[in-house]
């Protein structure tokens, strides 16, 4: 319980689920139990493409303590589910399309038990070619069809002006053209994919689960056990991170089907290893981009392909796709360009959302283009970004005119401003850390910039609501209030936030959160940055209907309230903050309960030829500066320093929002230098955190961080969404870094040793500049 | 240590100051021992190869991957798991370390979070009992690298640590009015 004043918008409070998690006794998805349960594993194929000839449970029923063993066939609903299109099987059905699908599951008494029956679960498989190359796979006529529609999941263009036309071509003094690629990346939260299924009296189930979003879990689960929704009652355990690897569902289907099927709770939870494979990716990108420029570096035109490889199943690649394309060119002005984005079906894992959701990979390119022309015009970085940068009224690639502030420039100039760290002395870590290769003899330090757009919301005309049911009453002559919503708490610190919205708006110290279920309305996704948006705008609006009823209220009991009054400190006051009535003495007996959606402004579709509409509900935007020291005998990479600056529109909560940058930061260099699912036709090589690395605190160097606030008028206090922003730049900025102190074109993130040792055997013997 | 006939063995153990037995399967971890057998689920089971540091315990006082750690090489032994770090005085009871934690805003989702609370627990009580006035960034970074966090890029946990160590010092002090540090 948050108590007093200062737990209201724009303090800091602490986080109401601290004190469990510092203590060890927060409830995660995986700590949950239940009286005589049953423990599931599941069956998955260790071919990326194979058809299924035959399953034989024979030998897994066998195993002792075992209660059942599904496959296909018992799947009561319907066999297909996915987030946007229903292509993906519960188990599979008659074929596997990717390294890892789930094939069938078992439930048995104890683990070991659930893992040896698994094991021995007898599955003939014909072994198939996989696709594994998205460009052949969307181009090439030959290429086998991963699905029966054919290999392309969208593709989406974008068109503005004349960018192909000879006399718009000549205009450019200077033409950059170049591919980029960006490897699969895994979200690798901490705590692995976990739940309980519970089956109820009423021949339904209780799901607790860790998902970012509970009612879209629903949505897709209830047709597949052939039950009607309201009898599927889902609530949220404890989420170990998400960062969009919680948007589809892992386990929860095949829990309730053991649940159901056996009459007993079912608890699954992934190790590790199964985590890898029980979650989609960042889609792996190929892009091949142009950029002409004035020699005074100012855009001429722009022209992209981006190619994003979304595995077996769709998942969210149609709306990544979007993203891409929509945000193709970056924060900039460009008259004339042509996008092509493209998301393909492939035998490669599947891929859908990773914070900064197709904006990402975007922004490696587009950024990589601008310091490539800035090279070849010898302009500096950051002013050929300042020269092109979009600003508030700008039109995007897509014709959307941005209506808030858009400070980019202000952004540049501030991160031009912010200290370097001093030179390299003798006794600064070397990169490689503490491993006695080298004195550091082959270190050079380079400096890059990135910047960063990303969209904050659902886009592309999604009826992207919240709802927020809030409780108001008096208890022992103190006000209470409880907030209650289905969104996801995943460490961002969501729960904090809607107390703080609800002691601001009601004037009360006391506000208890209620535990996210399904028995209050959709919250929407904990993805796109939104959450404080749009649970923020609906917990503040259910606050401002129950203030409403106070006032009702107090007006029927005879106090002046008027125009401009408001909840303060357990009191109604009047516009001048003078003391009308006292809160608890309104209320009496009375409960006040509001419930409210809240939606943001509409957004319009993208047309399929042009790519023109406005798409986006809100524009965010990073901007980072790093400092590397690379050993170009050895290829090594050390961060040094990382510094970003970041338009927030208002700041709600200044330690959520700074751990919310830094961590974000952190992502993007993990892509720059660490992480990569490595797939080998089709088979992924390094599902362990032995082998598939994410920055350690050693790899993380110090951050400077400058926040601005520039509120935009259409959202709940002003606020800008700011959880993707600096994944998306922080790559980018890194990859410069480390072109800065290499002289290598370096196309490819994540930059590993290979790419700076081999081709640094050529800059042996220059000069140190 | 026994071993009954059906190859299941029972440990006994000392967690958090209290003699615990258990029977567990041969080739148990500590952690699944801790976490199903003791009803002790605050180590936490992220990788189970000691690569993340989320399953950090003291064992006879050494900070350990209790993933890492047959359940039975701890028969007879101390351990001490975040649970026992707060000591009696309530469910909202921390140590100085848990409080750094929330103070500096080091908690996210909170997954890595009892690891990385023993981890910095351990670092700075060695800190403190050696006499040393100052934990440097180096030397913080090194002491942590054991220890992975996806959410927070570390800023706010090296905060933690500098407030931790500075608690801790002060107590350290206050319990030895005598000496002085070094």
């Amino acid at each position: 319980m948050i108590e007093g004043p200062a737990a209201g918008i724009g303090d800091s409070p602490p986080r109401p689920d601290g004190i469990p998690k510092v203590r060890g006794e927060f409830a995660y998805a995986s700590d949950l139990s239940a009286p005589g349960m049953l423990h599931g594993a599941t069956v998955r194929s260790p071919h990326p493409r194979a058809l299924i000839k035959d399953i034989d449970v024979g030998p897994a029923l066998a195993v002792p303590g075992v209660r059942a063993v599904l496959t296909h066939d018992d799947v009561p609903g319907t066999k297909y589910y996915g987030l946007i299109s229903q292509d993906c099987p519960v188990l599979a059905v008659g074929e596997v399309r990717y390294h890892g699908e789930p094939v069938a599951i078992v439930a048995a008494d104890d683990l070991a038990a659930a893992q040896r029956a698994a094991k021995a679960v007898v599955v003939d498989y014909e072994i198939l070619d996989p696709v594994t190359d998205a460009r052949a796979a969307l181009f090439d006529p030959l290429c086998p069809k991963v699905h029966p529609g054919g290999n392309v999941v969208r593709h989406q263009p974008v068109r503005r002006g004349r960018p192909g036309d000879a006399d718009i071509r000549a205009l450019a003094d200077v033409t950059v053209t170049r591919e980029y690629q960006v490897g699969m990346q895994d979200q690798a939260f901490l705590g692995p994919e976990a739940g309980l299924a519970v089956p109820t009296a009423n021949g339904g189930v209780e799901l607790h689960v860790a998902t970012q979003w509970l009612h879209a879990d629903l949505e897709q689960i209830a047709p597949c056990l052939g039950l009607a929704p309201e009898l599927v009652q889902m609530t949220l355990a404890g989420v170990g991170g998400a960062f969009g690897g919680r948007e589809d569902l892992s386990m929860q289907i095949h829990a309730a089907l053991l649940a159901l099927r056996t009459g007993r709770p079912v608890k699954m939870a992934y190790n590790r290893r199964e985590s890898f494979f029980g979650h989609v990716h960042r889609h792996p990108a190929v892009m091949r981009y142009t950029h002409g420029a004035k020699r005074d570096g100012t855009l001429v035109f722009v022209t992209a392909e981006i190619l994003l490889d979304g595995g077996a199943y769709a998942s969210t690649t149609e709306a990544v796709v979007g993203n891409a394309a929509s945000l193709g060119v970056g924060p900039y002005e460009v008259e004339h360009l042509a996008i092509d984005a493209y998301g393909a079906y492939t035998n490669n894992p599947p891929c859908g959302a990773m914070r900064g959701f197709g904006a990402v990979q975007a922004c490696f390119a587009y950024e990589s283009q601008m310091d490539a022309l800035a090279a070849e015009l010898g302009m500096d970085p950051l002013e050929i970004r300042a020269r092109n940068a979009v600003k508030q009224g700008s039109v995007t690639a897509t014709g959307q005119v941005i209506e808030a502030a858009a400070p980019l420039a202000e952004m540049l100039s501030e991160l031009r401003a912010m200290p370097l760290p001093p030179q390299r002395s003798a006794r600064d870590l070397l990169p490689g850390g503490y491993g006695n290769t080298t004195h550091g003899e082959g270190v050079r330090r380079g400096v890059g910039y990135g910047v960063g757009i990303k969209n904050i919301c659902y886009s592309e005309g999604f009826d992207d609501y919240s709802t927020a049911r809030v409780t108001l009453s008096a208890e022992n002559g103190e006000p209470v209030a409880l907030v209650h919503t289905a969104a996801a708490e995943v460490g961002q610190g969501l729960v904090t936030l809607q107390g703080q919205i609800a002691r601001t708006e009601l004037g009360v110290g006391r506000v208890t959160v209620g535990r996210a279920d399904t028995t209050v309305g959709s919250a929407g996704s904990s993805s796109a940055s939104r959450q404080s948006y749009m649970t923020g705008g609906a917990v503040k609006a259910a606050c401002e209907a129950v203030r409403e009823r106070v006032f009702d209220l107090a007006r029927e009991a005879g106090f002046p309230v008027g125009p401009g009054s408001r909840l303060e400190g357990g009191k109604i006051v009047s516009a001048s903050g003078e003391p009308l009535a006292d809160l608890s003495r309104v209320l009496g007996a009375t409960t006040i309960e509001q419930t409210r959606e809240y939606r943001h402004r509409p957004t319009g579709l993208l047309d399929k030829l042009t790519g023109q509409g406005s798409s986006h509900v809100q524009f965010a935007f990073a901007a980072h500066r790093a400092v590397v020291d690379v050993d170009v005998e050895l290829g090594l990479i050390r961060v040094v320093r990382l510094d970003v600056v970041q338009d927030v529109g208002r700041i709600l909560h200044r330690q959520s929002l700074e751990g919310q940058i830094q961590g974000g930061t952190a992502q993007g260099l993990g892509l720059a230098v660490l992480e990569e699912i490595v797939t080998v036709d089709g088979t992924v090589r390094n599902p362990s955190f032995t082998d598939y690395l994410i920055p350690t605190i050693l790899d993380m160097p110090p951050m400077g961080m400058r926040i601005l606030e520039y509120p935009d008028p259409a959202a709940p206090y002003g606020l800008r969404g700011a959880g993707e922003p600096p994944t998306l730049s922080s790559t980018p900025a890194i990859a410069a870094a480390v072109r800065d102190a290499t002289g290598l074109a370096l196309t490819r993130v994540p930059i590993r040793p290979e790419h700076i040792a081999l081709a640094g055997l050529a800059l042996t013997g220059t000069a140190d500049d | 240590m026994r071993q009954s006939t059906d190859g299941v063995i029972v440990l006994r153990v000392s967690v958090n100051g209290e003699s615990r037995s258990a029977e567990v399967s041969p080739g148990v971890s500590l952690l699944t021992a801790l976490r199903e057998q003791f009803g002790l689920p605050g180590a936490k089971n992220a990788c189970e190869q000691g690569e993340c540091g989320s399953c950090t315990v003291y064992l006879d006082g050494d900070p350990v991957c209790s993933c890492l750690v047959a359940a039975a090489q701890a028969e007879g032994r101390q351990v001490r798991t975040v649970e026992g770090l707060a000591g009696a005085g309530g469910p909202a009871a921390q140590d100085a370390v848990q409080r750094a934690f929330l103070a500096c805003g080091a908690v996210q989702c909170g997954f890595c979070t009892p690891g990385l609370v023993v981890a910095v627990h351990d670092l700075v009580h060695r800190t403190a009992e050696n006499h040393s006035e100052d934990l440097d960034d180096a030397t913080i970074r090194e002491a942590l690298a054991g220890n992975l966090c996806r959410c927070t890029g570390y800023e706010k946990i090296i905060e933690a640590v500098r407030q931790a160590a500075a608690d801790v010092r002060s107590e350290h002090r206050s319990q030895r009015p005598g000496q002085v540090a070094a």
